[in-house]
């Protein structure tokens, strides 16, 4: 049978994933040193899975709220006027959701109509685009570079709006450049954002991933910005939960309400075990000054002056990437694409990091290595990627 | 302690063998800076000694370990610190804690065999003159020791790329 002709175009017509190729790849040598990946290497605090646990031996296994269990958003609601000067009201603004993943799919479907632009900083992580059009709107990458450290300027975001503009997708702390949006840039965001009508769906899930005495500031915090921001997060990183599928969005009820109408025909819930878990996380997080947490970013950090260190040392231009757990090089002076730079260190070297073109054009000669990683193996990694390099350079 | 102390101790409890070159770069310290802290801790015997974690199951080494609650009479103006003292110096104890609860002394020995850890009970713990009682109990397998999983590979479960 021809399949294509009952497939639907518009999604036939997204291009698979180009870490997909990379996975296959990487996935086929079995020694190699994985510096692609895009998770914490700690298991979740072992008291928030065994609060997953009691509510399984008491047989909570039922559907919660469609928004999520109350107590959850109360949790919510607490961590994110604690920690970021939010005020959302856990009935009406908060929507739990499985992961910052379904928050943010659910955010594109309830804004964008066809035709609709959305801007989306150009390197980002790899969903936004796709989800984009699978919402029936148009992807316009923003440019943004190593010289800027990979923030999101006011000029370049405003010479790729049109008419058709609507929507502005903000991913910061970002995967994959590390960069981070300190509160002058988000000023300078903020007027455009007026300027130009736009809405705004902040993607902060790498929020507590900050470091070196740099604050995460929140979109919505900056004036004026709240009644046109949707704050997206979770748990993913912060409480190293990725399997746990658990995140959130924020916003104004009007908007939270659509795309809760979306997640309750789409998905109904998401699961409770996840919920119960990420609630003890935030309830623990707040009677202990969020203990795991810091002790998690502090070792996250070591790692990050270590790699930043040795990038430096074998002379490949590194900017500083204060947020995430990424590093993200430029790998131009051996004169290879990152393609051919991520394929060959793979295959000679058995080591693998991710071309930066995954994540947009911008991306070239670039690459992003992960330091959620044992020492030991980062070191091991760093070494063979110093021979490389100055056998190629 | 200072914050660089308190990391380097956090560094060096997980791998003692990282350069101190590393651990400046690590800490975002001066290397002459984190030599100096380490030197600092060895002085005030903060750090004792750099050992690693050893599973002895997995060699072919005979051993035997026992925890021996050892019940004494406390000495005047000496508390348990001189009784305790008399303990720590045989060659078989491997630790010893004050404790509280039903005994006073909580004594860890280790000899190659069976026989061995016998003769030092009967012939040389018992005896001290201020030992009122022992009970000893001996380990049949090591779970976990200084924060390391013995019986598991701790296999990493991640996919290898993920965007």
């Amino acid at each position: 049978m021809n399949y294509q002709q009952y497939l639907n175009s518009r999604i036939s017509a997204v291009p698979p994933s180009g870490i997909r190729r990379f996975f296959d790849l990487a996935s086929s040598r079995k020694d190699a040193i994985s510096l692609g990946v895009g998770e914490p290497d700690f298991k979740t605090p072992y008291l928030i899975r065994d609060a997953a646990i009691n509510s399984l031996i008491d047989g909570e296994t039922q559907y919660t709220a469609n928004r999520g269990l109350l107590e959850l958003r109360e949790e919510i609601a607490l961590y994110l006027s604690g920690r970021y000067h939010l005020s959302y009201q856990p009935e009406d603004q908060i929507l739990v959701t499985i992961g910052a993943s379904e928050a943010i799919d659910l955010a594109l479907r309830a804004l964008i109509s066809d035709g609709d632009e959305v801007l989306v900083p150009d390197p980002s992580y790899v969903s936004y685009a796709p989800g984009v059009i699978f919402a029936g709107g148009i992807p316009v990458p923003v440019h943004t570079c190593q010289e800027n450290e990979f923030r999101l300027k006011a000029s370049d975001l405003e010479k790729a709006i049109t008419p058709s503009t609507k929507l502005l997708i903000l991913p910061y702390p970002n995967n994959p450049t590390g960069a981070i949006m300190e509160e002058k840039d988000l000023s300078e965001i903020a007027e455009i954002v007026i300027k130009h009508d736009l809405i705004v769906i902040s993607d902060e899930i790498y929020s507590e991933l900050i470091y070196d005495g740099h604050i995460h500031i929140s979109f919505a915090a900056i004036g004026d910005m709240y009644p046109r921001t949707i704050t997206i997060n979770g748990f993913s990183k912060a409480f190293a939960m990725t399997g746990w599928r658990v995140g959130y969005a924020c916003g104004p009820e009007e908007i939270i309400s659509v795309m809760n109408k979306i997640h309750q025909y789409a998905i109904m819930c998401a699961p409770r075990q996840g919920q119960v878990a990420a609630a003890s996380a935030l309830r623990m997080g707040r009677e202990n000054n969020y203990e795991a947490v810091l002790m998690m970013r502090e070792s996250y950090d070591r790692r990050r002056r270590l790699m930043v260190n040795s990038f430096r040392q074998m002379g490949l231009n590194c900017f500083e990437p204060y947020g995430a757990f990424y590093v993200f090089p430029s790998i131009r002076c051996t004169g290879m694409s990152s393609e051919e730079f991520c394929s060959r260190l793979l295959q000679e070297k058995n080591v693998a990091a991710v071309p930066g073109t995954a994540f947009g054009s911008s991306g070239e000669g670039h690459i992003r290595c992960c330091y959620a990683t044992a020492v030991d193996k980062i070191t091991v990694a760093l070494e063979r990627m110093a021979d490389f390099v100055s056998s190629n350079s | 302690m200072t914050k660089l102390e308190t990391s380097i101790l956090d560094i060096l409890q997980d791998d003692c063998r990282l350069s101190l070159e590393k651990i400046a770069v690590m800490t975002g310290y001066q290397l002459e800076e984190v030599a100096e802290a380490v030197q600092n801790l060895e002085n005030k015997k903060i750090i004792l000694k750099y050992s690693p974690v050893i599973n002895w199951d997995r060699t072919d080494r005979e051993r035997v370990e026992a925890m021996i609650e050892v019940r004494v009479t406390p000495q005047r103006d000496m508390g348990f610190d001189a009784i305790a003292r008399r303990i720590y110096r045989f060659d078989e104890v491997k630790s010893v804690f004050l404790m509280s609860g039903s005994y006073d002394l909580l004594v860890l020995v280790e000899a190659r065999t069976l026989k061995e850890l016998a003769a030092f009970v009967s012939g040389k713990l018992s005896p001290l003159e201020t030992v009122t009682g022992t009970a000893t109990s001996f380990v049949l397998k090591r779970y976990k020791e200084e924060g390391v999983v013995f019986e598991q590979d701790e296999t990493d479960r991640r996919l290898v790329i993920s965007p």
